[in-house]
């Protein structure tokens, strides 16, 4: 050790924790599914979902650090944190990795607006699935209509959340 | 830029069945969580018990949040007021102007009222009450409008109690864990609630629509009898709410529907109380009676216009 005081800055030759590297992606989703713990009592469905923004980030922004059955333990526990019926996120959640998969192999050219497209997608499906799921488990009348306001700001906090994801990355993979 | 490394692991065998395995698994999954949905629908508060340990946890967190930042959902109706700052001053002060010999009567009326329930020997406490709590977080991404009460089954309150303000009506317990509860929230759209007008008990039907209003459809047929302005309060049939707890006020009418804004708004209440539901109020309170059993937090089960037991 040349320097004690340069033991933070990341250097060569480290290797972060598999826990870090492993965990963080995880947390951050299962945080993201906790936002409804945010002491504010909603009277309609304002609050993006913030557990789907992150996982589609990820997913998104580092294709190999999941296989596509992450979907169902993080869509479990969104269902158990976000008052949807439990199993709707699990389903919906990983048909959506399955689809994005599908997806990938048959792009050609891929670049930031193409994954905003596939985000936009995901969060429209994800959405108006939530919606049937709850309407067919006792919801009674739903209109799609209701959801437009979330769907809109949902889709349009997207590039934000990718950037926030980015940074937590950079950290994650840094020794 | 071009697509990111394919995911298809070329020759290796052993890879192949690991990628195979993944989208099996995948699969499994995904077909597990339809059929909890669909085991759902049969039976809504079936895995009720999964949640348990969720809500439990996050309590002290959302607890502690509350009493931090208890302002923070009024934020728009502060900008608003600063907006109106001058002309609603005006307005105000004339309405303390009228409302000062108003409430000198009322002060005299509560009197006389004393004086002749003493003659009456009229006992005035009902023995509804069961606690006063807050409310500490809600479902605010899903379209389901649920709040979570900081209170739960050790406390005393069961599925089924109607959960009030001192504004008005604000849902019914819907689940129960130890320490916390979720409250179906009134303008959920599947909490129905049996209500009529105020003024001449016209009897109506109040379903929530999800985004903060609600739907009055009156009972009676014919042209629509309901007016911008119409005050609503429960009727107390179907026995789970107490009559004449204020739901609503009508705002608009369509055709055959009403639409209503409850007077209660649980983002602004400061706590709420959990009563005990109607009926079993009645019953307990008359001895020879046998007690009935507490109304099953069914959706729509208040919504049966069956008259409470005598």
């Amino acid at each position: 050790m040349i320097d004690p005081h340069m033991q933070h800055v990341p250097r060569l030759g480290r290797h972060p924790s598999r826990f870090r590297l492993a965990g963080t992606p995880v947390i951050t989703v299962m945080l993201g599914s906790l936002v409804t713990t945010l002491p504010v009592i909603a009277q309609s469905p304002v609050m993006p979902p913030f557990g789907l923004l992150l996982m589609l980030s990820w997913r998104l922004l580092r294709p190999e650090l999941w296989r596509t059955w992450i979907g169902v333990p993080l869509g479990l526990f969104d269902d158990i944190a976000s008052g949807q019926p439990i199993g709707s996120a699990m389903f919906l959640w990983t048909v959506t990795l399955i689809g994005i998969d599908a997806v990938e192999h048959r792009m050609v050219w891929r670049s930031y607006r193409q994954d905003w497209l596939i985000a936009a997608a995901a969060i429209i499906f994800c959405i108006a699935g939530g919606v049937f799921f709850a309407r067919i488990t006792g919801g009674g009348n739903i209109k799609l209509l209701l959801v437009a306001p979330q769907m809109l700001w949902t889709v349009l906090l997207f590039p934000f959340v990718v950037r926030q994801c980015a940074r937590i990355d950079s950290w994650r993979v840094m020794a | 830029m071009a697509r990111p490394p394919s995911r298809r692991p070329g020759h290796n065998r052993k890879a192949q069945y690991s990628l195979f395995a993944s989208y099996v698994v995948a699969m499994t999954g995904a077909a597990v969580g339809l059929l909890l949905v669909v085991v759902a629908i049969f039976d809504p508060t079936g895995f009720a018990a999964i949640r348990i340990a969720t809500a439990e946890v996050t309590r002290p967190a959302s607890l502690t949040l509350k009493n931090m930042v208890s302002g923070v959902a009024s934020v728009d109706e502060v900008l608003a007021s600063f907006w109106r700052a001058g002309s609603q001053n005006v307005a105000l002060r004339r309405q303390v102007e009228n409302d000062r010999n108003r409430i000198i009567e009322a002060k005299a009326v509560a009197q006389e009222n004393l004086r002749l329930k003493k003659l009456l020997k009229l006992v005035e406490d009902d023995g509804s009450e069961l606690l006063t709590a807050r409310l500490i977080a809600s479902s605010s991404s899903s379209t389901r409008r649920y709040a979570r009460l900081n209170a739960g089954r050790w406390q005393g309150v069961r599925p089924g109690m109607p959960v009030r303000a001192p504004e008005g009506l604000i849902g019914r317990i819907h689940i129960t864990t130890p320490n916390t509860a979720e409250v179906l929230l009134l303008t959920d759209t599947s909490n129905i609630v049996p209500v009529r007008r105020a003024n001449d008990s016209v009897p109506a039907i109040s379903t929530g629509l999800g985004d903060g209003t609600l739907e009055i459809r009156a009972l009676a047929a014919g042209r629509n009898p309901f007016k911008p302005g119409d005050l609503l309060v429960t009727s107390g049939i179907g026995g789970v709410y107490q009559p004449n707890i204020p739901v609503a006020v009508i705002v608009r009418i369509e055709g055959e529907i009403a639409y209503g804004v409850p007077l209660a708004n649980p983002s602004k209440v400061d706590a709420v109380v959990v009563e005990r539901s109607f009926e079993e109020t009645v019953t307990r309170s008359d001895a020879n009676a046998p007690v009935e059993p507490p109304i099953q937090p069914e959706a729509g089960a208040n919504a049966s216009v069956d008259a409470p037991p005598p």
